[in-house]
């Protein structure tokens, strides 16, 4: 009977500590931005920048469901890559379609992440194994259906969810479609982890599996759900990646370890049981930063890859230590 | 694991670029290529695909034998947009002359070395191939894959070459360098002395992108033209637009955009338009999105060309060869044109998917537009 508060409690203490970690990184970064480029603190370029982050802030708030449940969803790529080339080929330019193919493309997220949850809570595959299997299935699926040369195209409506800037807004000046998904995305990923009797069932599931289904939790199906909500996050990312920059062959390729990346900086613990949406959002905003900072000091582009690498193993072992130390 | 992988990756292709870097300025190739550019192609009018620029012929008189024959294909993959348009092409061909082709057999070795290679193999052993045709995914790799194959039957190699002369003929357009000196030029050719061009390109150490590089970079550094950066994209249209956004808020002025493939030529052309700023000159390909809003916005743009119609070639040198005609070698050497101002509107159909490539050459062939996914 004590394993709940036992459990509960360093988690909500360490989920702060993660958020103030990659809070700060992103503060750091998003300076180091500022003084290169002083444009950057305008309340326009700022909301560029978060419109861009969008798609890996939401990868990486589903991708948190999955870690806090001690999995990990490689397939998150391959459903983005999916996504953008179902749409063009469904919609096919035509504008009555986009609400209908969304519907559908959503119904298709829903299916990979029951599939996932199943295979990992039945099968016990282990969920990298798993995922990876699926990621391969979806990408080799998403290439034999598109014959590598995606038809179709996606119309105007289609392409404002992640384009579209509206202007002449007050306060903020400009106000992007994707920040406005990305707020109410983000907003409902905290509601269901801090603000629901599911949120703390999954990170009594990662943090100890065996002691959560004593205590009565339903294991299997909280597992499953974790996967389905990493699913349908994927299937938004994509639907703001596809809006954002039209179709494309390669879409997704590295964002399911660009969102683990996030998850980790922001906090969570790669076994599960620890973290936080906030710091699943710095984490993402931090990587993101980075990812400009580079752009902007303009360093030949084989260096920046190599410094990125050093920059993500070095932030990735950093927190893992934190824990370590913490635990 | 993973970033560990990513970081060998990334050093891997560091210094394989540094490594190679010398190789993809060959002033000798550069000029040759900027001759062939303006060499009047011989051959039938109206079907470059069976033209060639100069070059010698080579008598197959040995390989004549009587059909209908049996042609075998080892393809490198379909990966991209532009093999895809090119498989559909040599189909196309061969469904065309299908009274003279007994089987038309097609190995996709995925990308992979190892699998052409035993591709290759299991082709020659299996012993129903009159003729083997090869578009080998690297070259050194696939080098004496092709000589034992040439020791059986006669070999045509395209696209990409390989490291041997024992093929009857390898086909191919001019070369990478002559995309980037047509592309370099125009560009030159529109801006003041002192502009600035930002350079879009795919990856780093493949031979045909490195040059086509190299070739619009000593172009612009001649014209006194400032390459303000030259970013690899990845052929991710998110990337690219993100890469340009990122320029765009430097607030460095950006007079011109180079690409070493247009296929995300689209995207870079959005950030400029998202910025609230009027489109920079900017060289493309002959891909249908780019055309398309090349001739909506009236832009000031080139698509220089790697044909797709190449793909056509091989089927007709294997039918000529086992003929016993003559045909171009060992280099076959096809037109490379560039879609300009004037020509723009013969080449953009409406029926055809945003990703076509126009230099097809598939038009007469049966099946088109569907079987390149048009309407």
């Amino acid at each position: 009977m004590t394993a709940i508060p036992d459990t509960a409690r360093p988690a909500r203490r360490i989920s702060l500590r993660g958020l103030n970690f990659a809070l700060l990184i992103f503060v750091v970064l998003y300076a180091g931005i500022a003084i290169l480029q002083p444009n950057y603190l305008d309340a326009a370029l700022f909301m560029n920048f978060l419109r861009r982050a969008a798609p890996l802030i939401i990868l990486a708030c589903g991708q948190l469901y999955v870690i806090l449940s001690g999995g990990f969803d490689l397939s998150m790529g391959a459903v983005v890559t999916l996504v953008v080339l179902a749409a063009s080929m469904l919609i096919g330019g035509d504008p009555t379609m986009t609400w209908p193919v969304i519907a559908g493309l959503y119904a298709m997220g829903l299916a990979v992440g029951l599939a996932n949850g199943l295979i990992v809570s039945f099968l016990k595959v282990p969920s990298i194994i798993a995922t990876l299997g699926m990621m391969l299935l979806i990408n080799g699926l998403a290439l034999a259906w598109s014959g590598g040369a995606p038809r179709g195209d996606l119309p105007d409506n289609f392409r404002d969810l992640g384009r579209l800037v509206l202007r002449d807004v007050p306060l903020l000046g400009v106000l992007p479609i994707a920040v406005i998904i990305l707020v109410v995305v983000t907003a409902l990923a905290w509601w269901g982890l801090h603000a629901t009797a599911y949120g703390k069932r999954l990170l009594a599931v990662g943090d100890n599996p065996r002691a959560a289904e004593l205590a009565g939790v339903p294991v299997k199906p909280t597992r499953i759900a974790a996967f389905v909500i990493s699913a349908l996050s994927a299937v938004t990312a994509g639907i703001l990646i596809g809006g954002f920059s039209g179709v494309s062959v390669n879409a997704g390729r590295g964002l399911e370890l660009q969102a683990i990346a996030a998850c980790v900086i922001g906090g969570a613990q790669l076994l599960g049981g620890r973290g936080s949406v906030v710091g699943a959002l710095f984490g993402a905003l931090s990587l993101f930063a980075l990812f400009t900072l580079l752009n902007l000091l303009g360093l030949p582009q084989a260096l920046r890859d190599s410094l990125q690498g050093v920059i993500l193993i070095a932030a990735v072992g950093a927190s893992v230590l934190r824990h370590r130390r913490s635990s | 694991m993973q970033f560990r992988s990513i970081l060998a990756a990334t050093l891997a292709v560091a210094f394989s670029t540094a490594a190679y870097a010398q190789e993809f300025n060959d002033p000798v190739e550069f000029k040759k290529q900027r001759d062939l550019l303006s060499t009047k192609a011989e051959g039938p009018d109206g079907k470059p695909w069976e033209q060639h620029l100069g070059g010698a012929m080579i008598d197959t008189a040995k390989f004549k034998k009587d059909g209908p024959h049996t042609i075998c294909f080892s393809n490198a993959g379909v990966f991209n947009p532009w093999r895809v348009v090119g498989l559909n092409n040599l189909k196309g061909e061969a469904a065309l002359q299908k009274d003279r082709i007994k089987e038309l057999v097609i190995l996709d070795a995925e990308g992979k070395d190892d699998k052409q290679i035993s591709d290759i193999q299991s082709l020659l052993d299996g012993g129903k191939c009159d003729v083997l045709i090869v578009s080998p995914t690297t070259t050194a790799a696939l080098t004496p894959a092709v000589e034992a194959a040439c020791e059986k039957l006669p070999v045509i190699v395209f696209d990409r070459g390989v490291n041997t002369k024992c093929p009857v003929t390898y086909i191919h357009p001019v070369g990478g360098y002559g995309f980037g000196i047509t592309s370099g030029e125009f560009i030159a050719s529109k801006l003041p002395k002192g502009s600035n061009v930002l350079a879009l390109r795919i990856v780093a150490g493949v031979d045909v992108l490195e040059t086509r590089y190299s070739a619009a970079k000593s172009i612009f550094d001649e014209a006194g033209i400032n390459v303000i950066g030259s970013e690899f994209t990845g052929s991710d249209r998110a990337k690219t637009k993100s890469v340009v956004e990122d320029y765009i808020n430097r607030g460095q002025k950006i007079d011109a955009v180079w690409m070493d493939a247009g296929d995300t030529a689209t995207a870079a052309l959005e950030a400029f338009e998202d910025a609230g700023l009027p489109y920079p000159v900017i060289s493309g390909e002959d891909q249908q999105d780019f055309l398309r809003k090349w001739q909506k916005e009236n832009l000031v743009a080139i698509a220089p060309s790697y044909p797709t119609y190449q793909w056509r070639t091989p089927v007709i040198a294997a039918l000529d060869i086992l003929d016993g005609k003559s045909i171009p070698g060992p280099e076959w050497n096809l037109p490379q044109p560039a879609i300009t101002q004037e020509t723009l509107a013969s080449y953009i159909d409406e029926r055809m998917p945003a990703l076509h490539y126009s230099l097809c050459g598939c038009q007469d062939l049966p099946g088109y537009p569907e079987q390149w996914g048009g309407k």
